[in-house]
């Protein structure tokens, strides 16, 4: 069954759904990447919860005037408005009164989406059932969805992520250097609020299928898993599409081998399954690394200590360094070096001299910023410089 | 023309004619107000074209507020800047500038080659490929900070002094005629000193024209020719043998400024 969901082999709709999960998802992690380099994540959950209200009352004004109220188009069209209002609530807060941006996210969140909850009570209260289904814009339903709406969602989705490649430098260097990018003749503002609506564009789209409480979490997992892998924005931006889409895909797929499984949970939770792949297993950035990276540094670190102790005839008290050299045949496990050992003193201490005189020379100043006390000059300069080197270095007779 | 003179009989001002208009890099009656207080009051500033014109002042005397009035990214209360006698805003293609370097996030996803890229953004445009052509531009301006071997580094592993040079190297691309900086030197070790000050003078030989906020008083004779004197007023400007004097000085930095602090300007009167 699950295979079958997979690989699109449940029918014509649910292949629908799962591809325009696909594309809401890659739509979501590549808007949600500026919105994650802008550093204005949050805004995109205020965005969300403002939509409730809109829906709700959508889905009111349209009963009023006769009309059946569950059209996905009015619907959309009702959280389009609301949420663009709570928007502008955040910013207007933000900008002209003491309130920080945090403070007026969690204001304008909380206000609108008990607004809307206080509105969907009344729904219930009022009509005779067809209300039916509203609630399923908070956590997202797939089951028995429109293939109009499916496909509705899916080029929905497309378009913003089209717009976003429009767009893509200046919003990206809106994210790095506002000034220079103004500089630049960049409208800041105008830029902020394209981004903005295309996140508001992700966030409507995906009502259907993700659900408000969750559409956040689909902007800022991908990018966020995606920045393990890369330190380069456009490849970071390009990651979190193919992180989103596989969440939309795999997610859906899963929601649709059970009845009652909740389509957004199940995609949240296929995003977060990548990040956590991410975070642990990435080259570079990720835990794995991290500690191994760790832990090789540390060796290094003791052996040179150890060799440099020799050198200089001093003892050894680290029983890691003990350990690590005799390991290496480098000294006995009491701490009296071996033959090896001696000549690899030498070397160190050698090295030791020779980077020396490569700092105190300005000339060679890209070489002297790699000194870390562990790296030989040799992985560093060429064998001609090094002898060149060698020849500023005072005679030892010269010392005695 | 007519808008200038205007402009000055309106403020009760005088203004020599022609001034702004032959000038590579004017402002005139700029006002800018962060709250209930000035920052920047009324400032006059006129830089011939192929000069380096160091501005200096206290901390807080409106040297960088000044010059982001200028280039529109801070709304001033009065007053305009003009570039070759044009609306600053009208030739951005000719303006480089260079931001103080702690004013981004140097975490930021993105190598040394990417941020000189977006020197050249007016020629990419938004769909335009960064071809061949502008991608030889960008080497280059990386090799005329001395930056060639980081190019493909992240610039969070630069030093400090490496990621002024980036941001210097993103002005080059652009390949301007005027150059705007903003404390290029703050922070920066003595080999990148050296190195942006052999580039500005280079700039400077092929008839560029140079703005630097400034704040290290003992090298201003040496690497600049003229020198505007900022406390939110304008204290002094001119060339640095009439401008940069014990008086103006004095004047522009009150109390806080020891004997000791001005050896230049002491010599040159």
């Amino acid at each position: 069954m699950l295979f079958e969901a997979l690989t699109l082999g449940l029918g014509y709709n649910a292949s629908l759904v799962t591809l325009g999960a696909a594309a809401l998802g890659m739509a979501a992690g590549v808007t949600g990447t500026f919105l994650y380099l802008r550093k204005r994540a949050l805004v995109s959950d205020a965005i969300s919860h403002a939509t409730l209200p809109g829906i709700a009352a959508a889905f009111m004004l349209a009963v009023a005037l006769g009309g059946d109220g569950r059209g996905l188009p009015v619907l959309l069209l009702g959280s389009a408005v609301s949420a663009a209002l709570g928007l502008l609530a955040v910013q207007w807060l933000a900008s002209r009164t003491r309130l920080t941006e945090d403070a007026a996210i969690g204001a304008v969140l909380s206000v609108f989406f008990g607004f809307g909850v206080v509105l969907l009570t009344v729904i219930q209260t009022l009509s005779t059932g067809r209300q039916a289904g509203l609630e399923d814009f908070l956590l997202g339903a797939t089951a028995g969805m429109l293939r109009s709406e499916a496909l509705l969602i899916a080029v929905g989705g497309l378009v913003t992520l089209a717009i976003v490649v429009v767009l893509r430098r200046p919003m990206l260097m809106t994210a790095f250097d506002p000034s220079h990018a103004s500089a630049m003749g960049v409208n800041l503002t105008r830029t902020d609020i394209a981004m903005m609506g295309l996140v508001m564009a992700v966030t409507v789209v995906g009502l259907k299928i993700v659900g408000l409480i969750l559409i956040v979490a689909l902007l800022i997992i991908p990018p966020v898993a995606a920045r393990f892998w890369s330190d380069r924005a456009d490849r970071v931006v390009l990651l979190a599409g193919v992180v989103g889409g596989v969440a939309g895909w795999v997610g859906a797929a899963f929601s649709a081998t059970a009845a009652d499984l909740p389509t957004g949970p199940m995609i949240v939770l296929a995003a977060f399954a990548l990040f956590c792949l991410s975070f642990l297993l990435a080259p570079g950035r990720g835990l794995m690394a991290a500690a191994l990276r760790a832990a090789s540094f540390r060796t290094r670190v003791h052996l040179r200590q150890g060799l440099l102790a020799i050198a200089n005839d001093q003892p050894i008290y680290e029983t890691l360094t003990l350990r690590l050299l005799a390991r290496r045949g480098l000294a006995l496990p009491d701490g009296v070096p071996t033959e090896a050992g001696r000549a690899a003193a030498a070397r160190a201490r050698l090295d030791e001299e020779r980077w020396a005189i490569v700092r105190a020379d300005p000339s060679l100043e890209l070489a002297a910023a790699r000194y870390d006390g562990l790296t030989p000059l040799e992985d560093v300069l060429t064998v001609d410089q090094i002898s060149e080197i060698d020849a500023r270095r005072p005679a030892p007779e010269a010392l005695a | 023309m007519a808008a200038e003179l205007q402009l000055a009989a309106a403020e009760g001002r005088r203004v020599a004619p022609g001034d702004a208009e032959t000038a590579a890099f004017a402002v005139r009656g700029m006002t800018v107000s962060y709250g209930p207080k000035p920052a920047v009051f009324s400032v006059d500033m006129t830089v011939p074209e192929g000069s380096m014109t160091a501005v200096i002042g206290p901390n807080g005397a409106g040297k960088s507020t000044l010059l982001k009035a200028a280039l529109g990214l801070q709304t001033p209360l009065a007053g305009r800047a003009t570039a070759f006698g044009q609306p600053v805003t009208d030739v951005r293609d000719r303006i480089a500038y260079v931001p103080q370097r702690a004013s981004v996030d140097w975490g930021f996803p993105t190598r040394v080659i990417d941020v000189v890229a977006m020197g050249l953004y007016r020629e990419m445009g938004l769909l335009g490929r960064f071809g061949a052509r502008l991608k030889a531009r960008a080497a280059d301006a990386i090799a005329r900070v001395g930056m060639a071997e980081f190019a493909d580094r992240q610039i969070g592993q630069l030093s400090g002094g490496q990621q002024q040079r980036v941001f210097l190297a993103r002005a080059l691309a652009q390949d301007a005629d005027l150059y705007l900086l903003d404390e290029p030197f703050a922070g920066v070790d003595a080999a990148t000193e050296k190195a942006i000050i052999a580039v500005l003078k280079e700039l400077k030989a092929r008839g560029k024209t140079v703005v630097a906020v400034h704040h290290d008083l003992s090298t201003v004779t040496e690497y600049f020719d003229r020198v505007v004197l900022l406390n939110v007023r304008k204290i002094a400007e001119g060339a640095v043998g009439e401008a940069f004097t014990a008086d103006t000085l004095r004047a522009a930095y009150g109390g806080r400024l020891a004997a000791a602090d001005l050896p230049g300007a002491v010599h040159a009167i």
